[in-house]
C-alpha cells in the first residue's frame, strides 16, 4: 500500500505543481478555476485513453509512439507557457493595476487561460496515464483491491496537498512583485519542459544527444532525491544532463525571454520605470 | 504563437541524423517483475539497440536515470531503446512499477 501510494505521489507530484504554478500565474482572472477544473478534467480523461492504448501507442511511428507523444505534448505545453507569459508581458501590469483598483478578480480575454487550461490538461494526461498504467498492473497482478485503492488515494491526497502548498506560498508575495515571479517560474518550467522533450526526443533517435553529459552534479543534489525532483519539474534541474537538452534549455529560455521583451514593456526581474495603470 | 516557436525546435531536429544503423539487437526479458539476464554486456562506443521484451501480464516502466531513458512496456509487448554510444562501465537501470525485484545492469566495454 505505501509502494502504491509513493508512486502515485511522485507522479501526481509533477502535475500537482504545474498546476500551483498556473494557478499562481491566473491569479485574480474572473473564471480559472473552471478553466483549470476543465483542463485537469480533460487530462484525467486523456490519461485513461492513453493508458487504454499503451500498447497501440507504443508500437506505432515504428516503436517511437510513445517518445514522440510525450515529446509532442511537452512541447506543446511549452508553446502555451510561452504564449501566456508574452502575453502577460503585454497586459501583466495593467492586471495586477486592476485587481489592486477594484480589490477582486478581473476578467480579461479568455484565449490565455485556454493556454494555460491545456497546460494542466497536458500536465494530468502525462502523468495520469503512467499513474492508471501503474495502478492496473498491480490490480492485475493481484494485490489487495482495497489497500491499492487507499494507497492511490493516499499518494494523490499527498501530491495535490503539497499543490496546495507550493500555491498558498506563491500568494504570499506582494502583489506588485507577483507576476514578475509567476513570470520567471513559467519561464523555467517552460525551458525545464522542452529539455525533457529533448530528452524523449533524443530517445527516438530523432535528435542527437550532443554529449552524453555535460555535467554531473549529482555529488551537490541528486535529481531523484526529494528536492532534486521538486527543482527537476519546477526549473529544469538535471543531475547529468544530455547536451542536447541544455540546447533546448537555453534556446527556450532565450527566445521566450526575447519574445516577451519583444512584445511587452515590461522586463521580468525589473520593475517597470513608469507605471502605465490605467487609472 | 506556436508558428513563432516551432522552428526554433525544428532546426534542432533538421541537423540531427538518426544514428541507428547497423548496431546488434539485445535482449531484456522481463518475467516475474525480473529482468533476465539482470547485467547484458555490450560494446561500448557504439549505438546499441536493446529489445525489451515485457512477458509478465503487467505493464513495467523500464528506467535508467544513468541511461536517461524511460519506456512503459504494456504486458506481453515487446519496446525498444537505443541507448549509446556509451562510455566503458556500468549503468543501472531498473523497472519502475517493481522496483523490489526489477533491477539491473549494463555493462559497457
Amino acid at each position: 500500500m505505501l509502494g502504491s501510494a509513493l508512486i502515485v505521489f511522485r507522479e501526481v507530484l509533477e502535475a500537482a505543481l504545474i498546476v500551483a504554478v498556473v494557478m499562481g500565474a491566473t491569479r485574480g482572472v474572473v473564471g480559472r478555476g473552471r478553466w483549470v477544473s476543465g483542463g485537469i478534467a480533460g487530462g484525467v480523461l486523456g490519461a485513461v485513453v492513453v493508458a487504454a492504448f499503451a500498447g497501440a501507442i507504443a508500437d506505432a511511428a515504428q516503436d517511437r509512439g510513445q517518445e514522440l507523444l510525450n515529446a509532442g505534448v511537452l512541447l506543446a505545453a511549452v508553446a502555451m507557457l510561452a504564449w501566456h507569459n508574452v502575453w502577460m508581458s503585454a497586459h501583466g501590469r495593467q492586471l495586477a493595476a486592476q485587481m489592486k483598483q477594484v480589490g477582486h478578480d478581473v476578467s480579461v480575454g479568455a484565449k490565455p487561460l485556454s493556454a494555460l487550461a491545456l497546460v494542466t490538461l497536458f500536465a494530468v494526461l502525462r502523468e495520469g496515464s503512467e499513474t492508471a498504467l501503474f495502478l492496473y498492473g498491480l490490480a492485475a497482478s493481484g494485490a489487495g483491491h482495497q489497500s491499492l485503492l487507499v494507497g492511490g488515494v493516499l499518494g494523490l491526497a499527498a501530491g495535490a496537498a503539497l499543490g496546495v502548498v507550493i500555491y498558498r506560498g506563491l500568494l504570499a508575495i506582494p502583489l506588485g512583485h507577483f507576476f514578475t515571479v509567476t513570470g520567471w517560474l513559467v519561464l523555467l518550467l517552460a525551458a525545464g519542459l522542452a529539455a525533457n522533450a529533448a530528452g524523449y526526443l533524443n530517445q527516438a533517435g530523432l535528435v542527437p544527444a550532443l554529449s552524453s553529459q555535460v555535467w554531473n552534479s549529482a555529488w551537490l543534489l541528486r535529481q531523484d532525491s526529494w528536492l532534486g525532483t521538486l527543482l527537476h519539474i519546477l526549473v529544469g534541474y538535471n543531475d547529468r544532463p544530455m547536451g542536447i537538452q541544455v540546447v533546448f534549455y537555453l534556446v527556450t529560455l532565450f527566445s521566450i525571454y526575447a519574445l516577451m521583451r519583444l512584445f511587452g514593456p515590461a522586463r521580468p526581474g525589473r520593475p517597470a520605470p513608469t507605471a502605465q495603470s490605467p487609472a | 504563437m506556436l508558428r513563432l516557436i516551432a522552428p526554433l525546435f525544428a532546426f534542432a531536429v533538421v541537423a540531427a541524423a538518426p544514428a541507428p544503423a547497423l548496431a546488434d539487437d539485445y535482449v531484456l526479458v522481463i518475467k516475474e517483475h525480473r529482468f533476465q539476464p539482470a547485467e547484458l554486456t555490450v560494446p561500448a562506443g557504439q549505438r546499441i539497440k536493446i529489445t525489451i521484451d515485457n512477458r509478465d501480464p503487467t505493464p513495467e516502466e523500464f528506467e535508467s536515470h544513468d541511461l536517461r531513458r524511460e519506456k512503459i512496456i504494456p504486458g506481453h509487448t515487446k519496446g525498444t531503446v537505443w541507448v549509446g554510444p556509451l562510455e566503458p562501465g556500468a549503468y543501472g537501470f531498473y523497472g519502475e512499477f517493481h522496483q523490489d525485484t526489477a533491477q539491473g545492469k549494463l555493462i559497457a566495454k
